[in-house]
């Protein structure tokens, strides 16, 4: 088994990699596994302030729409954004900077782990407040049709969101005018620490679609093919002028909402049924018996994931907080 | 020169920024087809067409959001709230995302965003439309709040606002509306955000007012047996502490005329500025007119009462001057 230095990628070229193959998409699924605990052990060691919003069984979800895009088309995102920022191919270096507040993170270090973001692979700054990133993301779609050009925008959010009345006047606006903008709700069943069920009372978020008149498709969010290939068919749809759809991935969250919470408020044995269809196995699993890797080779795929993320927390922590100057730079454009 | 009601000023600015630059976009609740509730996009979708001029939904979150998503990704929308109140409902979108966005890109995406809203008592609508609310606004660190006072500074604030890489928030007096002014459109019209405007020159007070009390400081200090400069602050966030430093230096004493209730208008923050910076120039407290503390009433007399009137003002500036100390307001002993 060879491990070897890690290449340093553009995020447009990491971008493109997992577009262009499935191992690589494997392997980035794996990278935001390994990133995520790791994140959660820096803070059992004090290296992280505030709180964090980690994705590990999402990893479906993220990598598949980031196979299913391109660059140029904008993507709004949760809080719970890490891996959706790995995917689109922000560098490792750039969001767990910006984690650890340092100024090789993506905002200087100025905003922490609810705040990632990189125009070049489209991607807005994720969102902190449940809900906002919707309507915004459907005003990229705005300024494609506008211009006449053929971007669309994903407008990724959770199954809490779709209560919110963003949510709904999103969507509204989206179908009147026909935006091509993609909504995803990833539906981990929980909104916060609170059981779907118990604050909605649809069982598929899928169904409210139809109230904007536009179509609405259940996707298993542990499947990366079947997010990708769904995913992929609306978008093209949305790029040829067709207009929204609104996608449900069911999926699930491993660890809880946010580092603090323990999570003992789910049923017992939840968790591990979840686990039985692990969105990296099963996708492991997969190209093995497609005869695209073997076994040997996604022992060595997780090996280099786990040499690249120690060579990234090094550069990481060898980079300093902002500065005081970096802190009271203007928030505006024009500095007035 | 042209003799313009404010509301033409307004329709005027933004056919002049569309045709001179096709990212901008407008907008709104009825804007398009029936060209605005106080006629402020008269002729707009004839010229532009639906494209870059279009109705909404009521649904204030979701075209300001909508609106915000434009602004970062290379459009220049200006968003009409029709009246400010109805803000409330978009305010995270406003303040949370429009604000910060710049901020939260590591200062690499601009959000060029306009967002107009008609404020202020007078014609008779009930409390919840007849606020200024631009307090709700102030300290939010990335916005810009404006204010016009009649054709000529909405027609200069508008343009500039659309021309802005930053959000930029155009708060329009709608008793203005219908009020005409002659003025020069074009270039030297434009307005600098954050510069304030010197109406009158005097030597006993410098008079600070926004948006529809400039008329009423204008007038009462026209008739006093005083004299005054006159400011009109026009951009409120940021506002031009030179400009009204350098009067309260001349004039030795300062009154705001706000249209605002006392609680926390835009005027504490001028005379907290000036208490600290102008403290050795000042023979007389710092003086704030406003509304009290009261929701706007419903009802002519009334309403009147509630607004610092021109005779009001030439009063309590009058005993200031005489007294060296603030005169009580109105509602005092009531």
């Amino acid at each position: 088994m060879s491990v070897t230095a890690p290449q340093l990628q553009s995020p447009r070229e990491r971008r493109a990699s997992l577009q262009a193959s499935r191992s690589e998409r494997y392997a980035r699924m794996v990278e935001i596994r390994l990133m995520e605990e790791r994140v959660l052990a820096l803070f059992g060691e004090g290296l992280i302030p505030g709180t964090t919003h980690t994705s590990q069984g999402q990893e479906a979800v993220c990598v598949g729409i980031a196979a299913a895009t391109r660059p140029t088309d904008t993507v709004a995102c949760t809080y719970r954004g890490h891996g959706m920022a790995l995917s689109l191919g922000v560098t490792r270096e750039a969001v767990l900077g910006e984690i650890l507040g340092r100024q090789i993170g993506c905002m200087g270090g100025l905003g922490g782990s609810m705040h990632l973001s990189d125009p070049r692979v489209g991607l807005l700054p994720t969102f902190a407040i449940v809900g906002a990133g919707i309507p915004i993301g459907a005003g990229a779609a705005l300024t494609a049709q506008v211009l006449g050009n053929d971007d669309v925008a994903v407008s990724v959010f959770g199954d809490g969101a779709s209560n919110i009345g963003a949510f709904h006047e999103g969507l509204n606006l989206a179908s009147i005018w026909k935006l091509p903008v993609v909504f995803v709700c990833e539906n981990n069943q929980y909104g916060e620490y609170t059981r779907i069920d118990r604050t909605t009372p649809v069982a598929d978020i899928a169904v409210r679609a139809a109230s904007y008149g536009i179509p609405g498709e259940v996707v298993d969010g542990q499947d990366i093919d079947a997010v990708e290939e769904t995913v992929g068919r609306v978008v093209a749809r949305a790029r040829r002028g067709d207009g929204p759809t609104l996608v449900e991935a069911k999926t699930y969250r491993y660890a809880g909402h946010s580092r603090s919470d323990k999570a003992t408020y789910r049923p017992a044995g939840e968790l591990d049924q979840w686990l039985e269809r692990d969105p990296i196995t099963l996708f492991g699993e997969k190209l093995v018996a497609e005869g695209a890797l073997d076994r040997a080779r996604l022992e060595e795929i997780k090996a280099q994931a786990a040499s690249d993320l120690e060579r990234t927390l090094e550069v990481v922590l060898a980079s300093p907080p902002p500065t005081e100057q970096q802190m009271m730079a203007p928030p505006t454009a024009t500095g007035r | 020169m042209a003799k313009l009601r404010m509301n033409q000023a307004i329709a005027l600015a933004l056919a002049e920024e569309m045709e001179r630059d096709d990212h901008v976009i407008v907008l709104g609740e009825d804007i398009a087809e029936a060209e605005g509730s106080f006629k402020t996009s008269e002729g707009l979708l004839k010229r532009f067409g639906p494209n870059r001029v279009r109705d909404t939904p009521i649904s204030e979150m979701g075209f300001m959001g909508l609106s915000v998503g434009a602004a970062a990704t290379g459009l220049r929308p200006v968003v009409e709230i029709m009246f400010i109140e109805f803000l409330g409902v978009a305010l995270d979108q406003l303040a949370t995302e429009a604000a910060l966005m710049h901020f939260l890109s590591g200062r690499k995406l601009t959000v060029p965003l306009t967002v107009r809203a008609s404020v202020g008592s007078g014609l008779g609508f009930g409390c919840q439309h007849s606020q200024t609310l631009e307090r709700w606004l102030l300290g939010a660190p990335g916005l810009k709040v404006a204010v016009a006072s009649g054709a000529r500074s909405a027609y200069g604030l508008t343009k500039a606002a659309v021309r802005d890489d930053d959000p930029v928030v155009v708060l329009e007096p709608r008793p203005l509306y219908g009020r005409r002014e002659d003025f020069e459109p074009g270039e030297d019209a434009v307005i600098s955000l954050g510069t304030g405007e010197l109406l009158a020159q005097g030597t006993d007070v410098t008079i600070v007012a926004l948006g529809q009390t400039v008329a009423t400081a204008l007038a009462g200090a026209e008739e006093a047996g005083w004299s005054a400069d006159v400011i009109d602050l026009r951009t409120v966030q940021p506002w031009d502490r030179e400009l009204v430093r350098a009067s309260v230096a001349k004039t030795g004493r300062l009154v705001t005329v706000e249209e605002n209730q006392f609680t926390a208008g835009w005027g504490s923050d001028v005379v907290s500025d000036v208490a600290a910076n102008c403290h050795g120039d000042l023979s007389a407290p710092p003086l704030r007119l406003t509304a009290p503390d009261v929701p706007v009433p419903y009802g002519t007399a009334l309403e009147q009462r509630y607004l610092p009137s021109a005779e009001y003002l030439a009063d309590q500036v009058g005993l200031l001057l005489k007294t060296g100390t603030c005169p009580r307001p109105w509602w005092e002993g009531q």
